[in-house]
């Protein structure tokens, strides 16, 4: 682990206030989205181009009564909404978002990552749980069943990365996609990723613990106020999060199409700039893919998505581990 | 520093690990095997053991345990009778008492810095993956390949009752 310098504190500082600003720019996002998709308009009337309406909801959500439900339990139930917030401001810490732009570089960031995001499966059971309710609780239930079962493909996609850049270091993982982006060398992980990467945030057509037609909230229909705001607020840093990690393992983190080949030597400003804007950029558009998919693809039944994820998903993603496997080791031994 | 953090980190875990037997409900049992599962992996950490620290939460505190709550949920076990009373002045004599001894401990400590042994530049290195890969794949590759058999042979069991049909017509109660 190398030491703690100030760039490291300035870079997680800048990461967290973007992430957390990202959320209310989500929500406003996707809500401009999803009227342009259904031809309406939208929120259009708080400031410019209905711009500050994220500020009003906020205001709203802060000023409204906060309820518990009398027979839950109390405790859990005001602790359950911070824990996946949390771990979404957690994956920051070893992002890089530019050639030298990151909070640390630990030796085993990836399953770091992994870690840090099966934990946020606590805050969406416990909070089902502790609201005392049906339809609360089988929305947890739902949501730590389908979170379980998505870890799986998902660590061993992630797995067939760490295969071409040899090491669980984020930044080896960035730096071996300089020419290659993974999506080129390994498209079914990629395809896998993306897919458990909507499961794990709990987005459409994976939104299951919130099913409104059968579960009516699902696992926030006992909270109000603000409570219910940091679900919201969590859900949409996933989303953000989710597509950073999309960005990073399979479309080249910080670099463009190829940069080893083409992109002249500059000045550490200049690649510093082009870099965190390549990454910002990928992530917008990732970001707008959740949306895009949200308002275009039905939910599906929840056998599909046991099915999805058991027989399809997972066997699929251990032969594209077993393959790429053997064609790294003999083109390591062999041709290279 | 690092020995304050390391006090908190050993109280924590003590004291998660107690109310984890003591509590008189199955959800919160879970919920403080957690926390202690999430503190033993701060202490691995203080050990440079990044490796092991990771894997503690993501194997025992990220899957196993939300498994566990899975079920206690599922079952909706009712709460065991307690073990002690509930008598209020007695929680609240126990929390000056706890406060006392606490800010003894930190006050002794404190001016006791050297109780942690340093962590040796060798001992950073044992605890990348690499290093715990490679002794896992040549010096203690049997055992790990029987592990692997054990694993194997409990997943297959578990599939084996899984699928076991109940006979059409047998009674069910």
């Amino acid at each position: 682990m190398e030491p703690v310098t100030t760039t490291s504190y300035i870079v997680l500082g800048i990461a967290l206030f973007m992430l957390l600003n990202s959320a209310a720019l989500a929500v406003y996002a996707e809500r401009r989205v999803a009227a342009f998709i259904q031809n309406r308009w939208g929120p259009n009337r708080v400031g410019p181009y209905g711009l500050f309406q994220p500020i009003a909801d906020v205001v709203k959500l802060l000023l409204k009564e906060d309820v518990t439900p009398a027979r839950g339990f109390k405790t859990i139930h005001a602790i359950a909404p911070m824990i996946p917030v949390f771990t979404a401001l957690m994956t920051v810490a070893v992002i890089p978002f530019g050639d030298g732009l990151y909070a640390t570089d630990i030796n085993s960031g990836v399953l770091y990552i992994l870690a840090i995001n099966s934990l946020g499966v606590y805050g969406i059971t416990l909070g089902g749980w502790a609201s005392n309710s049906k339809y609360s609780l089988l929305g947890g239930l739902r949501a730590a069943a389908q979170m379980i079962s998505y870890e799986l493909p998902m660590g061993l996609a992630v797995a067939s990365c760490i295969l071409f850049a040899g090491s669980l270091s984020f930044i080896d993982v960035v730096n071996s996609q300089e020419v290659w982006w993974n999506v080129i060398r390994n498209p079914i992980a990629a395809v896998i990723f993306i897919v458990t990467a909507f499961a794990e945030a709990n987005r459409t057509p994976f939104d299951l613990p919130e099913a409104e037609h059968e579960l009516v909230g699902g696992y926030h229909t006992e909270y109000s106020s603000m409570k219910f705001g940091m679900f919201f607020l969590a859900e949409y840093m996933h989303v953000v999060v989710g597509s950073m990690l999309i960005t990073t393992f399979f479309f080249g983190g910080y670099h463009l199409p190829f940069a080893g080949l083409w992109l002249p030597e500059m000045g550490v400003t200049a690649k510093a700039i082009l870099d965190v804007s390549v990454f910002v950029l990928k992530t917008v558009f990732f970001a707008f893919l959740f949306i895009w998919v949200r308002w275009t693809i039905p939910r599906f039944k929840y056998n599909q998505v046991m099915k999805l994820g058991w027989k399809r998903l997972l066997p699929i993603s251990i032969f594209n581990f077993l393959g790429l496997a053997v064609i790294v080791y003999f083109w390591h031994h062999y041709i290279a | 520093m690092i020995t304050y953090i390391f006090v908190f980190l050993a109280v924590l875990a003590v004291a998660s690990a107690l109310a984890m037997v003591i509590s008189k409900n199955t959800v919160n049992s879970a919920l403080f095997l957690v926390l202690n599962m999430v503190s033993l992996a701060g202490l691995f950490l203080l050990l440079k053991a990044q490796f092991l620290a990771v894997i503690q939460i993501l194997v025992y505190a990220g899957a196993i345990m939300v498994l566990f709550l899975f079920v206690i949920m599922l079952l909706n076990v009712e709460d065991e009778e307690s073990l002690f009373s509930r008598f209020r002045v007695k929680y609240f004599v126990a929390f000056l008492v706890g406060i006392a001894v606490f800010s003894q401990l930190l006050y002794s400590i404190g001016s006791f810095s050297e109780m942690l042994p340093e962590v040796a530049p060798e001992m950073t290195e044992a605890g990348t993956v690499e290093a715990v890969g490679e002794v896992l794949y040549s010096q203690y590759l049997l055992p790990f390949h029987i592990i692997a058999l054990l694993l194997t042979a409990a997943v297959n069991g578990a599939l084996m009752i899984a699928q076991h049909k109940i006979k059409p017509g047998a009674s069910n109660d």
